[in-house]
């Protein structure tokens, strides 16, 4: 079997675009108690596994980040390394 | 008229959408696959609503990438007519062929109710026959409608006249109380540049039919049978 190479991508949402799940979170905690957390934001992450012998392998990640993983009108996204 | 229904994977309004064009509007309706590649010669296509993909990801993200959209995204670039509704406005946005983007609605819950509408473009190929004097009528029904575009995107539908519908109420006047959602200026419908790509997230295809007892959505596909 080939030898797998884990990416994680991390897709955020961009500064000025509501969050509401992230409001709704913030609230919560701050009923809790933890009123010095003042904001919460959410996001999502993507483990990729790909053929560690694949040419491009980071250009291939950047680009199925970009086309599919996130839009790019709201959200911009990470990569993390191995 | 020859029109064109795209069913992806978990549309639902597929067939409220051909009983109105087939049934109501008297038009030749092709029911088209998502894994069909070509467009059978429709003149106009719809990409009606639903939970394609169940939404996964981010609502049209998925089905943005089915077969059939190549011919769709062709057909829009040669000028061809389209018009998405919720999901398929999602759909269209995602592919990048309508501007801005629809996100999750600003209290987090699924909105299932009648909603009033203001037209703001009367030119548009689906509004100039819908008696703009007047608020109409129509349901919504989606968990993802927050129309969202950046500032730079926001002026250039201004000044090409690309918003088509903004939530409004019953006495046509745009308030923030009759946004139902957090759509950003109240926007419910937009065009492309072209004016003939079109998405909205109300239903016209639910006020269409004089047994559910409100027919302003039946304006609109009279606009585009003209």
């Amino acid at each position: 079997m080939n030898q797998t190479e884990k990416k994680i991508v991390f897709v955020t949402l961009k500064e000025g675009v509501l969050d509401p799940e992230g409001v709704t979170i913030e609230k919560a905690l701050s009923q809790m108690g933890y009123s010095d957390i003042k904001s919460v934001r959410t996001g999502k992450f993507f483990e990729i596994e790909i053929d560690a012998s694949a040419s491009d392998i980071d250009k291939t990640i950047n680009e199925v980040s970009s086309k599919l993983l996130s839009n790019p009108v709201i959200e911009n996204f990470e990569v993390e390394g191995k | 008229m020859k029109v064109g229904v795209i069913t992806f994977p978990g549309s639902n309004c597929d067939q409220d959408m051909i009983y109105v064009l087939e049934t109501i509007m008297e038009q030749e309706t092709v029911p088209l696959w998502h894994k069909e590649d070509n467009l059978k010669d429709c003149d106009f296509i719809v990409l009606p609503g639903g939970f394609s993909y169940g939404d996964y990801l981010r609502s049209g993200a998925i089905a943005r990438f089915s077969p059939i959209m190549k011919s769709i995204i062709e057909h829009a670039n040669n000028g061809g007519y389209l018009m998405g509704i919720c999901n398929g406005f999602q759909i269209l946005c995602e592919a990048g062929l309508l501007p801005g983007t629809l996100l999750h609605n600003n209290n987090q819950k699924f909105i299932c109710k009648n909603v009033h509408l203001k037209v703001i473009n009367r030119e548009s190929m689906i509004t100039s026959k819908v008696d703009t004097d007047k608020a109409i009528q129509i349901p919504i029904a989606h968990g993802e409608g927050r129309y969202f575009i950046n500032d730079e995107g926001l002026s250039l539908l201004h000044s090409n006249d690309q918003i088509l519908f903004r939530y409004c109420n019953e006495e046509n006047e745009v308030t923030p109380e009759s946004n139902p959602n957090g759509s950003i200026e109240n926007i419910a419908g937009v065009c492309n540049e072209g004016k003939n790509v079109f998405g909205m997230m109300p239903h016209p295809e639910r006020a269409s039919d004089l047994n559910l007892l409100n027919v302003d959505g039946k304006a609109l596909f009279e606009s585009i049978l003209v």
